[in-house]
């Protein structure tokens, strides 16, 4: 691995030390995991392993290997760990690569969680996880303004997605009465005839849509490229955005087959299709060409999923191994080219193939898979989709049309990509001089594009292996699934294909033109992106003026809000109850009752009426004192004494605060104020005679006295329950009373310097 | 606040006030009291000490901070209420020691109870004068 002498020195593999091997050694290790199961799940076996979550609300961490989650959980690791390998060396000496490795890991494991969730609360809960670690991820270049926008974008929509899908799960659970997946499609058609059938379907596509960023929640994936390369690799072919995909195929048994899924699924796949493949065209950043392709595959992918037939499900399944192998591969060789030379300009790049003919060579093979030339995968790939599309029984001129336009599409951008850098003469020079990249990075394009290649060369394998049990979870049975053959006889998918070569070589030839016409085209249409940028503008615009209508920062109005709150709550609470008898017995009553109920009265007169601060403070701790005696006369010394001292300690305190204040004005009568101390005053009164009207229940107070001494060994049963009874709850209290003394006592601190 | 009638018959009054509110603290099983009352009456010592002398004085004379006072206090009560665990008992459970009973007479009563009302009786007192000290020296 001799660095060339520019400046495009190409890092030490493996330089990342134990951290950047680390993670490399627990993917494979992961991916030969999954591997021991294949001949298991080949023969037809479904694997389970559960443990008890939340038994109470029916949870389990309920784990299922089927064919579907097999196939994805292979693709999760073993891409997984390849892009690890690479990463190591793309970003060797990197000082964040710690957390680099880290996010990355724990990408890939919440993505094979998810696939392989058996319950719908741990699959969701593995979804945000996926949507978290890949905000992280995509906005790992964190000093960069885009960056950060990008990957608060890619959060927003796939999180707004999460909540929705969060509903539809719940309906899901509701609807089919377990949140266990298998027993769920298991219930085949009760599902489809649920009166929640719709609204699930909703909620849960919104969900998929989002992920998988189909049209018209399309715009956030392109600008998720601006993560680091080996980011986009892993995210972008086999993972993140599978996730929709794989959410559908999952629920494929138990949903589809209805007119809505069909409908969905196909018109918003063919118009993300064709569409992406347009926009991919248009496209000179190599890397930004390749965002568009992959969101072609999910349109496509999403396109077949709306079908039944065994074609369309073969075709499925091939379709997702054939895309993320080469996908994988080209992104991986786009870092490469990014590494050596500086620059992903398609304009500017060329005559690579000699300076990297290693790199040459792993690119020209995954673009001709990704082009569906024989004898690669993908042209098995193409055959299956031709035949999936004119299975379909609805549509199938448009689903055919679309695939073929994509396709094509799809041919000349492969081309563009993986073809003209390395094999034109260079238009000019290059920012670095290139160079074959490290072992490290070579080894990820160079596996992936060899097995495009050797599984077109034995289909069977790849068949018996992942289509055949990928197939049969979606449609539970073997026999429908078709076979994968090189040479399928000269029937109409082979003449689809033969046009598809003609057209695709004629948009690469003229490739030039039409993406200038493209460009003139596209710029007309209004652009999501920027309307993004002005619905979030519009967002922040109504939370400022929210804020500035509710937070005035007066206390007056703060406290005003805060007891109309209580008055509104307390009164619908009375006018539920009914009013409660208004007559008060007062014939018990002593003297010494109507002397405190005076100098209630009195204290609180004055503290209202009082021109004086101090005056008004007194008042207040006159009926503070009152109460204390009020429990005294009604025999609870113990609440009296803590009543007394505190009332103590709020007037020192109240004193301390207000004395600073400047002096009262003369005319302070405020109608309003005054009307809600009358009515809240008023309320709450009716709501004491609401409670005095009701017997009262003993048999807390019954139990407490009878325990209180044997169990407890206290006699003042009010301690006893604050100690011993009830223990946990004083515990919880006296934290509470640190956190807010610790809390006054930061603040306190903090304002001091904005005095004057 | 600057008088010398307070200030002199503040020395006296704090040690009747602390030593008042031990016993508030300690009678709290059997009796009106407790470690909530007994905190505030201890904590009202100190503040009167503070009126009288400032609150630097009154700083020095507690040596500790009265914030560390209130989180040793919820430490305190924390560690009572899982000393139930070495004993097999669901958390906060009293746990219980009579020194020298016998027949007729029960003894002296030790129990985690009693710590943790200890506990409550440090928080209450902790809290109160880290805001009341806070509020005086920073308004």
């Amino acid at each position: 691995m001799s660095a060339p002498a520019s400046e495009s020195a190409a890092p030490a593999p493996l330089g990342n030390g134990w951290v950047g091997v680390l993670p490399v050694v627990l993917a494979a290790a992961l991916f030969a995991g999954f591997a021991s199961m294949l001949p298991a799940v080949a023969a037809g076996s479904v694997l389970r392993w559960q443990a008890d979550w939340v038994p109470s609300l029916g949870l389990s961490l309920a784990v299922l290997v089927d064919g579907l989650s097999l196939t994805f959980a292979l693709l999760i690791s073993g891409i997984g760990a390849l892009v690890l390998l690479y990463s190591n060396t793309y970003l060797a000496g990197h000082p964040q690569y710690g957390r680099f490795a880290l996010y990355l890991t724990a990408f890939m494991v919440s993505m094979l969680g998810l696939v392989l969730a058996d319950d719908l609360i741990l699959l969701f809960v593995f979804w945000e996880l996926t949507t978290f670690t890949s905000y992280l991820l995509i906005g790992f270049s964190h000093e960069a303004e885009t960056s950060r926008r990008n990957a608060l974008q890619a959060l927003f929509v796939t999180a707004a997605g999460g909540l929705a899908f969060l509903a539809g799960l719940i309906l899901l659970g509701f609807a089919a009465g377990t949140t266990r997946i298998s027993d769920i499609l298991a219930q085949g058609d009760a599902l489809k005839a649920h009166a929640l059938y719709l609204p699930i379907l909703v909620l849960l596509l919104a969900g998929a849509f989002t992920k998988s960023a189909q049209v018209p929640f399309h715009f956030w994936l392109p600008n998720a490229m601006a993560a680091p390369t080996p980011v986009s690799a892993f995210l972008h072919s086999a993972t993140m955005v599978k996730a929709g995909i794989y959410l559908l195929a999952r629920m494929h048994p138990a949903l589809s087959g209805t007119g809505v899924w069909l409908w969905t699924l196909t018109i918003l796949g063919a118009v993300t299709a064709v569409f992406a493949s347009l926009l991919a065209l248009r496209q000179t950043d190599l890397k930004q060409a390749l965002a568009y392709t992959t969101l072609m595959a999910l349109g496509t992918l999403t396109l077949f999923l709306g079908q039944e037939s065994g074609y369309a499900m073969t075709a499925f399944a091939t379709f997702l191994i054939v895309h993320s192998l080469y996908k994988a591969a080209l992104f991986l060789v786009v870092g490469c080219i990014d590494k050596a030379t500086g620059t992903r300009e398609a304009e500017l790049l060329g005559g690579l193939g000699r300076a990297m003919p290693i790199t040459a060579i792993a690119a020209a093979v995954a673009a001709m898979s990704m082009a569906g030339f024989p004898p690669f995968l993908g042209f098995i790939g193409k055959e299956l989709k031709y035949a999936g599309a004119l299975a379909v029984a609805s549509e199938p001129v448009l689903v055919a049309g679309a695939v073929l336009v994509s396709n094509a599409l799809m041919l000349a951008v492969a081309g563009v990509v993986a073809f003209r850098p390395f094999w034109r003469p260079a238009s000019g020079p290059l920012p670095r001089s290139p160079g074959e990249a490290p072992w490290a990075m070579l080894s990820g394009p160079v596996i992936l594009a060899a097995l495009g290649a050797l599984f077109g060369l034995y289909p069977d394998v790849l068949q018996r292996a992942l289509v055949a049990p990928t197939v049969v979870s979606l449609t539970g049975t073997p026999a429908e699934v078709k076979e994968l053959k090189l040479w399928a006889g000269i029937n109409m998918p082979l003449v689809l294909s033969a046009t598809t070569f003609v057209l695709g070589l004629a948009f690469y030839a003229w490739h030039r033109p039409l993406r200038s016409a493209l460009e003139a085209a596209f710029s007309r249409l209004p652009s999501l992106d920027a309307g993004w940028d002005r619905f979030l503008d519009g967002l922040k615009a109504l939370a400022a003026w929210q804020t500035r209508v509710i937070q005035t920062g007066r206390l007056t109005d703060y406290l005003f809000a805060t007891f109309a709150t209580i008055l509104l709550g307390l009164a619908a609470g009375i006018m539920a109850g009914g009013l409660p008898p208004l007559a008060i017995d007062v014939s018990g009553a002593t003297w010494v009752h109507v002397a405190l109920a005076a100098l209630l009265l009195a204290g609180a007169g004055l503290t209202v009426g009082s021109a004086s601060r101090i005056a008004a403070i007194a008042a207040l701790g006159v009926v503070g004192i009152g109460t204390a005696l009020v429990f005294i006369v009604f025999g609870a010394p113990d609440v009296a004494i803590t009543q007394l001292l505190v009332e103590t300690l709020v007037v020192v305190l109240v004193a301390v605060a207000l004395l600073r204040l400047p002096a009262l004005a003369r005319d302070r009568f405020r109608p309003a104020h005054a009307a809600l101390a009358t009515a809240l005053g008023a309320t709450v009164a009716l709501v004491l005679l609401a409670v005095l009207s009701a017997p009262l229940d003993r048999r807390l107070t019954d139990y407490f006295e009878a325990a209180s001494w044997p169990e407890a060994y206290g006699r003042n049963i009010v301690n006893v329950i604050l100690v011993d009874f009830r223990a946990l709850d004083t515990f919880g209290e006296i934290a509470v009373v640190v956190i807010a003394a610790l809390s006054a006592y930061a603040l306190l601190r903090t304002t001091k310097g904005d005095r004057t | 606040m600057n008088s010398v009638i307070l200030r002199a018959g503040t020395r006296y009054l704090v040690g009747l006030l602390l030593v008042f509110s031990l016993y508030m603290l300690l009678r709290g099983h059997n009796e009106p009291g407790g470690g909530f009352i007994g905190g505030l009456t201890g904590a009202t010592g100190f503040i009167l000490y503070a009126i009288a002398c400032g609150t630097r004085d009154a700083r020095a004379a507690l040596r500790v901070a009265p914030q560390a006072i209130a989180v040793a206090g919820l430490g305190l009560a924390l560690i009572a209420g899982l000393a139930s665990a070495l004993f097999g008992d669901a958390l906060f459970t009293g746990q219980w020691l009579f020194l020298g009973a016998s027949e007729t007479d029960k003894g002296l009563p030790l129990s985690t109870v009693l710590v943790f009302d200890i506990g409550v009786y440090l928080v209450v007192f902790g809290s109160v004068l880290t805001l009341v000290f806070a509020m005086e020296e920073e308004l």
